[in-house]
């Protein structure tokens, strides 16, 4: 909403040297956000003059100019000027707008004397535009059009109010009535304190009958009525050649509106005015009395856009003997709009439902200021001020004369009276408000007023659809005294229990990963359904997916269902851009459907909804688990002096996944895997409490290549959720032995199928609880072996709780391990 | 019977010190050690003839023989001891290395400055004993719409820029707000209610400079008996001094959500802020309406309290001078590298 200086101090006093600061400060008090500032840049010398001769000077570019003596005072030595002037709607003796050398025009545009086409051009002659007046920009602006005829030299900027501004400001959508001058003038009155006049209330308001107008509404939206309200009038005899005056186009101008025809203006200029939309039929195209109803199914109407428009049952409709000639509160129809020759008009002040004009506006994608304004309430009771408002400046601005028919149906439902207890206020404001101070604010707002047994019984004013309940009325008592009266004071919250385990597990997660030299990023969770495919499941398989209906990328439209696209999309770009060695992680959600999702309806919402209900509404949502995932690219470890680079590969990969498992507190175990989208012999799938719950691995060659990456991308993804659950809740500690230990290697040979993992853990069970310790230190393969053979050779370090072994008994220990490996695996040491 | 002349003595310990300090490494100081100190030296020889000498001479020349000796061993420890220092020393400046390019093996990498952020935030308030709640991203819109007071034809539902999944009568969008994480906690809470919600949102919005489609909030409320605005500015008041020290101020404006009234828009000032000290727009908070409370089946009669809400890029972009919102969701790796582990 943007609100002209000039207009405002109408009616409410402004000081004398009002600035948009001092606006905006004052309406940001109670509310309204500040937007921006529009006109108000534009200094003098702007003063009139007057065209003494000129000569038309063909030039080398084709255009033609004028060479204009212009008289800018009465006398003095520099009261003739010569100007060049591209515009040729002019002629000797019109009286025209001249910016002088040091004026600057809305832009900036200074003007200064400067040589052009031959000549010194000593200031220019303005266009409508370039003074903010509209946007007339093929001539310049003869004062003749606007009515004046005002003396050469006269301050042209007073004369036309050119140094006038406009502040703009967000209305919420609670304040329906703020989006009028009238409403912010009365904002204005309480953040500063100085006197409202309501300019509905200057308007006298002549009755007007005859005018048939029946209110039908065969199916009302949520109970509500469509049209409760339809104020109609009659003005004969227009002069079409009347021309907007200049203060109404300027002050249009800055509200943003752009002049059209004075009738439309005029209903513009009232509508900013007071807030109510009207609109102008032409009278003589209009066949009978007027209907308001609800569409029937498969009607049309075409608009005054000439768009031919569906109807829908819940459209409103403006309809006379012919059918339907207008959507309600949207748009009116092509068939009775007035045109050029139209001299009679009705005027209709209407009152809407905010539900159906809403509605209607949103399924035509027709937002017009009428309809917002309809959308968040008009007021009912300025219907007919603003009707005979359109009517006076018809009659005064266009030459009309006001008709007694009409119509003044208007069904006010009063507000419901709000109680209001009497320490309500402090309690949910926490400032002691006095007795005086409370009925001072609600009285200011237009509410009545009384004492009731404990606190007030309050009756919101028409215009205030949005007070319904008492901590509205508290709003306003805060708002109003200001949100800088409120103390500090700091809750005392119940003992907390800290971050959850699952918040914890994560944030441990992404602090080891990024310890261990991986950048945490964050990827959009769109991808691709062939993405969802291919990282979603181990068999490539198409998986349920959510699609989102209103996708910025219709390509990228599926909810992911794994974190991987993402990430390699995200090394793509790094690669792109020369950053070639990277490890990538994101810990995020997955999107996983499983069956039916949604609800069939939902319930209302100022209520707790029934158990089974709720069940509903809790189970409708798919399942959206924690996964990470990481990607390595190039070297973890790069060439240094004396350091060659080290590639990542797997190893990186399955050195995360074992960081992960230490972060959360959960064995993973890693097994030999299969994935579509990983290296067929390069891959391992992750199990943690008996599921598989991830994969970790080499990309696919082609799946890497085919997002520009190199041929060795090592990735994993797994469920983190899934392994956070698996932790046991605590740690049980084993005590610490300190009897010598003693080591011995073992070396198997075995059929190169088997997975070593598999050997170690056969002669860890064989060995029994002397085993302290196994790990794999060889895998050989070559001299001395078969061709499918190969030598596994293990460390293994035996110790006992209560004494020292003997070497035979580590020796026996080992040796119970190869007979289960032999059993298993048909492994053989190896001499 | 000889005896054992003083000179003799001097003239053994002069030699062996003189060979001693003359012994410039280890392999020389040995061959010293073998001429001028163990057996055979000069002073062995004397030590030997002591056995020789009449008994009432021993005493003293045993004194003295002794003393000798004992010079000569402590030179030859002390040269030894310098000599073992001065090979040390050289051993180790020939292991010297150019600290500056020494090879790195692994290097930290970084956390998102998003998340490093949220926790930082988080952490503040289970400081004050509040807990972190979290909910899905795809939600079913009566918790992200009807359970906040935007019933189906409410303004302010249009204002939020909503992505719907398909098929749109089934009611499931990508949250708009954290909110619903809120109507969440406040059904399956014990009352009274003091919890944080971080994560991310979804709106519409092209990503540019400014915006971003999915983006992240912090939200928070509280329910309990007795709770005012006054505990919403204090609360606030308290997360702005402990993320930008105790120069922070606050100030709350008159706005309009549908779950809070009274409603504020809230503004966070600080000396330090680039571009001067200014008030900035951090979010919005307010009041909890009691139709929210109505959906979670509380008594607003009873119970009520406080909600407020911040964008966490925003947040980061004032915060942290970070000028384009395309940093912060490339993942190009030189944005968080400069955060590393810290905010």
């Amino acid at each position: 909403m943007r609100i002209p200086a000039s207009q405002l101090r109408e009616w409410v006093d402004l000081p004398e040297d009002v600035t948009p600061a001092h606006l905006h400060e004052a309406l940001v008090a109670v509310g309204f956000e500040e937007e921006d500032v529009h006109g108000g840049d534009l200094t003098g010398p702007i003063v009139v003059g007057e065209i003494l001769e000129f000569t038309p000077e063909p030039q080398a570019n084709g255009k033609t100019i004028n060479w204009c003596q212009v008289r800018v005072a009465k006398d003095g030595p520099e009261a003739v000027r010569g100007i060049v002037c591209g515009a040729h709607n002019f002629g000797v003796g019109d009286k025209v707008v001249v910016s002088l050398p040091g004026a600057v025009l809305p832009g900036p545009f200074p003007i200064s004397a400067r040589k052009t086409y031959g000549h010194v051009s000593d200031g220019m002659i303005a266009s409508a535009k370039e003074l903010g007046l509209g946007d007339e920009h093929s001539g310049i602006l003869r004062l003749t059009e606007l009515g004046l005829d005002p003396e050469v030299g006269t301050d042209a900027i007073a004369l036309l109010g050119l140094d006038d501004f406009a502040v703009e400001i967000n209305v919420t959508p609670d304040r329906g009535y703020a989006m009028s001058i009238r409403g912010v003038a009365r904002e204005y009155a309480h953040s500063t304190g100085v006197a409202f006049r309501d300019p509905a209330e200057a308007v006298t308001i002549a009755p007007a009958t005859g005018f048939s107008v029946t209110l039908k509404d065969d199916a009302p939206i949520r109970g509500q009525q469509g049209c409760t309200g339809f104020v109609a009038r009659v003005v004969r005899g227009l002069d079409r050649s009347a021309q907007t005056p200049s203060w109404m186009v300027k002050r249009l101008a800055l509200m943003g509106i752009r002049s059209i025809s004075l009738p439309v203006d005029i209903s513009n200029y009232v509508m900013m005015e007071l807030g109510q939309p009207t609109h102008t039929y032409d009278l003589n195209k209009l066949k009978g009395g007027i209907t308001v109803r609800r569409a029937k199914a498969g009607e049309t109407l075409t608009t005054l856009d000439e768009q031919v428009r569906q109807l829908h049952v819940e459209d409103l409709l403006i309809c006379d003997e012919s059918g339907p000639i207008g959507l309600a509160g949207v748009m009116g129809g092509a068939s009775t709009e007035i045109d050029d020759a139209s001299t009679d008009v009705l005027i209709e002040a209407a009152t809407f439902d905010p539900v159906t004009i809403a509605r209607s506006a949103r399924r035509h994608k027709l937002p017009s200021e009428a309809s917002k304004r309809f959308a968040r309430g008009v007021d009912p009771q300025v219907s007919r001020a603003a009707a005979q408002r359109v009517v006076d400046l018809l009659v005064e601005l266009g030459g009309g004369t006001v008709d007694s028919l009409g119509n003044d149906d208007v069904t006010v439902t009063p507000p419901a009276a709000i109680a209001l207890p009497a320490d309500y206020v402090a309690k949910r404001i926490g400032v002691d408000y006095t007795t005086a101070e409370i009925e001072g604010v609600l009285s200011d707002i237009g509410a009545t007023v009384s004492a009731a047994a404990d606190g007030w019984t309050v009756v919101p004013p028409s215009w205030r659809p949005d007070l319904i309940d008492a901590p509205g009325l508290a709003e306003e008592v805060a708002r109003i005294h200001g949100y800088d009266r409120i103390p500090s004071a700091i809750p005392v919250a119940p003992p907390g229990r800290g971050l959850s385990r699952s918040q914890s597990a994560r944030r441990r997660v992404a602090q080891v990963l990024a310890a261990a030299g991986l950048t945490e990023v964050l990827a959009y969770p769109f991808v691709t359904s062939a993405d969802n495919a291919l990282f979603g499941s181990p068999e490539g398989k198409a998986v349920p997916e959510m699609t989102l209906a209103n996708a910025l990328d219709p390509l990228v439209s599926q909810l992911r269902v794994s974190v991987l696209p993402g990430l390699l999309d995200t090394a793509k770009r790094n690669v792109g851009r020369g950053l070639t060695s990277l490890a990538l992680f994101e810990t995020g959600m997955v999107f996983q459907p499983a069956g039916a999702t949604g609800s069939d309806s939902i319930p209302v919402g100022n209520e707790k909804p029934s158990a089974a209900v709720l069940d509903g509404l809790y189970g409708s949502v798919p399942a959206q688990p924690w996964h990470v995932s990481a990607v390595f690219v190039g070297s973890l470890t790069v060439k240094q002096p004396g350091q060659p680079a080290v590639a990542s590969g797997l190893a990186d990969a399955l050195d995360a996944v074992r960081a992960i498992a230490t972060a959360v507190g959960a064995p993973i175990e890693i097994r030999q895997g299969s994935h579509g989208a990983f290296h067929p012999g390069r891959t391992a799938e992750l199990v943690a409490g008996g599921n598989v719950i991830g994969y970790a691995g080499e990309i696919l060659p082609s799946v890497a290549q085919a997002r520009d990456l190199p041929r060795v991308v090592a990735a994993l993804e797994l469920d983190l959720s899934a392994l956070i659950a698996t932790a046991p809740d605590h740690v049980e500690a084993d005590a610490v032995q300190v009897f010598p230990a003693a080591t011995q290697d073992l070396s198997l040979v075995v059929d190169r199928s088997v997975a070593a993992a598999d050997v170690l853990a056969a002669v860890v069970e064989g060995a029994g609880e002397l085993l302290e310790s196994a790990t794999i230190v060889d895998d050989y393969r070559g001299t001395g072996l078969a061709d499918n053979e190969k030598s596994l050779t293990f460390a293994l370090r035996f110790r006992a709780p209560d004494r020292t072994l003997t070497a035979n008994e580590a020796s026996e220990s080992k040796l119970a391990g190869v007979a289960v490996a032999q059993q298993k695996f048909n492994a053989t040491i190896r001499e | 019977m000889s005896s054992i002349s003083p000179k003799a003595v001097a003239d053994a310990v002069a030699q062996a010190l003189a060979a001693i300090s003359g012994a410039s490494t280890g392999d020389a100081l040995k061959q010293v050690r073998s001429e001028f100190v163990g057996d055979g030296s000069p002073i062995s020889a004397l030590n030997a003839q002591l056995r020789d000498i009449p008994a009432e001479e021993k005493a003293e020349a045993g004194k003295l023989v002794g003393s000798a000796r004992a010079e000569i061993n402590q030179a030859y420890a002390a040269r030894e001891a310098e000599i073992l220092a001065g090979e040390e020393h050289e051993r180790l400046l020939a292991e010297s290395v150019d600290v500056t390019a020494v090879a790195s093996r692994r290097a930290v990498g970084a956390r998102h400055p998003l998340n490093l952020l949220m926790e930082e935030m988080s952490n503040i308030f289970v400081g004050m004993g509040w807990e972190v709640a979290e909910g899905p991203e795809l939600e079913n819109e009566w918790f992200n719409f009807d359970a906040l007071n935007f019933d189906e034809d409410h303004p302010a539902r249009a204002m939020q820029d909503t992505f719907f999944v398909e098929p749109v009568e089934r009611h499931l969008v990508m949250r708009t707000h954290t909110s619903p994480v809120q109507v969440r906690s406040l059904l399956e809470r014990e009352l009274p209610v003091y919890v944080v919600a971080p994560g991310r949102v979804y709106r519409t919005d092209e990503l540019d400079a400014t915006h971003t489609p999915v983006f992240h909030q912090m939200e928070g409320i509280a329910i309990d008996k007795g709770l005012t605005m006054a505990h919403l500015k204090g609360t606030l008041e308290h997360l702005a001094r402990a993320m930008f020290g105790e120069d922070a101020k606050i100030r709350l404006r008159p706005n309009y959500f549908p779950f809070t009234e009274p409603s504020a828009e809230l503004d966070i000032w600080h000396p330090t802020f680039r571009g001067g000290a200014r008030w900035i727009e951090w979010g919005g908070c307010g009041m909890v309406n009691p139709n929210v409370l109505l959906a979670a089946g509380i008594d607003p009669n009873e119970y009520q309290g406080f909600a407020f809400g911040m964008g966490i890029e925003r947040t980061l972009m004032f915060r942290n001078d970070v000028a384009d919102m395309h940093d912060m969701v490339e993942g190009d790796i030189r944005f968080s590298k400069q955060f590393g582990m810290v905010i």
